[in-house]
């Protein structure tokens, strides 16, 4: 895990302000996030680069276009999947998996058909 | 379903439609600024570097502080905004499909302003698909905005000035720039910019290009290689990159989709970054009653884009009667003033050529049809 890739000082922008810590799991594994910012930088400021693995050939996808545009950041949130994660913000407890091709819905705990 | 309606939509809050909602609301027409962004601003507050220009054009001041502005300038004005709301279509009836969180709306509007801006061009060679290699905008967004670096080692391919800028704003963040690899033999954007990189030390290397990139599941490497006149790798010049990030900042493309679903005319220009819809001074395409502002008609800057909102704000608000045709026309010229002092120099006046020759396409469409939209 790389624990210093938060821009904490910056010379225009300053120090980075204090914000409410919240936790969000990858995999079961806890990951501290700043309140209010997207799934995305939580898990890229936590060393996470492989967002999802693609349809037919499960190749490894991450961040390309940061802005919602282009769906290789899409993560399986809350049991929900195709979620945008730079373009979805972090809640406190959110579970997020990887996602693998098409991804299921998980309702009441079972895969859905 | 929830109906709604309203004298000027405008999709999309980034400088241009800003612009258009603040100038039409001054004017007295009722405004709803539609955007499927949590925060209204666009893609203003990861630039944060001085605009170019005069100081009509707010020269000097970083985008994020210009962004502020506007967003004050919104709030004091009577212009409804819908955030987190994505205008999915548009019917022949002017009404735009929006879904909001879990809500549905059919907004029914008088006049359209479609400024839905551009996104970043993705260029393809082998391992361009790696988790590390991401657009140049994309990491200016997470080390500006969210403020995390994507990694901490970058090869940046693409001299323009998103390449340029980016580079040094990586830089401002913590990264290390190891090379800006660019195919051109000479650098694309303001020497400023580059000046400013080259003497933190980065290399600028023109006439070269990414051959490949490496990795297990991650960028890990770039191997590099000169290209030839016919921008062909040259065999022997190869060599690897240590690295963790590929940004790509191979210019962007117009975010059109909405303009062709409504019937828009289209024309094809690549100095303004593909297929444009056709618009008259005013803004307003083939399409009676809709406009567009800013990267829709063609990837300019943020400067260019506010004048382009401005424009079509004051014609979609004089179109409805706020304002008569001689006072519409003086503010109209004033705008243009601004416009053709963007699009001067020689990066602008490229832009220039392609605008002047659309409005030629434009009119002539319009002489196709018996000088009458159809």
């Amino acid at each position: 895990m790389e624990d210093d890739l938060r821009v904490m000082n910056h010379p225009i922008l300053g120090d980075l302000p204090e914000k409410k810590m919240v936790t969000i799991y990858y995999q079961g594994q806890p990951i501290l996030a700043r309140e209010g910012e997207p799934i995305a930088a939580a898990l890229l400021a936590a060393g996470i680069k492989a967002f999802r693995k693609t349809v037919h050939r499960h190749e490894p996808r991450g961040v390309f276009c940061a802005i919602g545009r282009c769906t290789d950041c899409m993560m399986i949130v809350n049991g929900k999947p195709n979620v945008r994660t730079c373009v979805t913000f972090v809640e406190d407890g959110m579970q997020l998996e990887p996602q693998d091709g098409y991804g299921r819905r998980k309702v009441d705990g079972g895969d859905a058909k | 379903m929830k109906r709604l309606s309203t004298e000027i939509a405008i999709i999309g809050a980034g400088p241009a439609g800003l612009c258009a909602a603040i100038e039409a609301s001054k004017l007295g027409a009722k405004v709803t600024l539609i955007d499927e962004n949590a925060l209204p601003g666009g893609q203003l507050f990861k630039q944060i570097h001085k605009f170019f220009g005069s100081k009509e054009h707010l020269a000097g001041v970083r985008g994020y502080e210009i962004g502020t502005r506007l967003l004050e300038e919104l709030e004091k004005s009577d212009a409804e905004v819908m955030l987190s709301g994505t205008a999915y279509g548009l019917f022949r009836d002017m009404t735009i499909g929006v879904v909001q969180k879990t809500n549905h709306y059919a907004i029914q509007a008088k006049k359209i302003i479609l400024a839905a801006g551009g996104k970043e061009n993705y260029m393809d060679f082998p391992g361009s698909t790696l988790p590390g290699v991401m657009g140049a905008g994309a990491a200016q967004t997470m080390i500006n905005v969210n403020r995390v670096l994507p990694g901490r080692h970058v090869v940046m391919l693409g001299s323009g000035n998103v390449g340029l800028i980016v580079s040094y704003q990586l830089m401002q963040a913590g990264a290390c720039v190891e090379a800006l690899v660019e195919a051109a033999p000479a650098i694309g954007g303001y020497g400023v910019h580059a000046g400013k990189i080259r003497r933190a030390g980065v290399p600028i290397l023109t006439s070269h290009t990414i051959k490949e990139v490496y990795g297990d599941g991650k960028v890990e490497g770039v191997i590099i290689a000169e290209v030839d006149e016919k921008f062909r790798v040259i065999e022997g010049t190869e060599r690897a990159i240590a690295a963790d990030t590929v940004c790509l900042a191979v210019g962007l493309n117009p975010m059109t989709e909405l303009a062709h679903m409504a019937g828009c005319g289209f024309t094809f220009l690549p100095a303004l970054g593909g297929h444009v819809p056709l618009h008259d001074d005013n803004m307003e395409t083939t399409v009676p009653g809709i406009y567009v502002a800013g990267d829709i008609t063609g990837v300019e800057e943020a400067s260019s884009a506010m004048e382009e909102g401005k424009l079509a704000g004051i014609a979609a608000a004089a179109s409805l009667g706020y304002l008569d045709q001689e006072k519409a026309k003086e503010l109209k010229d004033e705008v243009q003033v601004r416009l053709s002092a963007l699009r001067t120099g020689a990066f602008g006046e490229k832009r220039q050529t392609a605008k002047t020759e659309q409005m030629a396409r434009m009119a002539a469409f319009l002489q196709e049809k018996g000088g009458r939209r159809p």
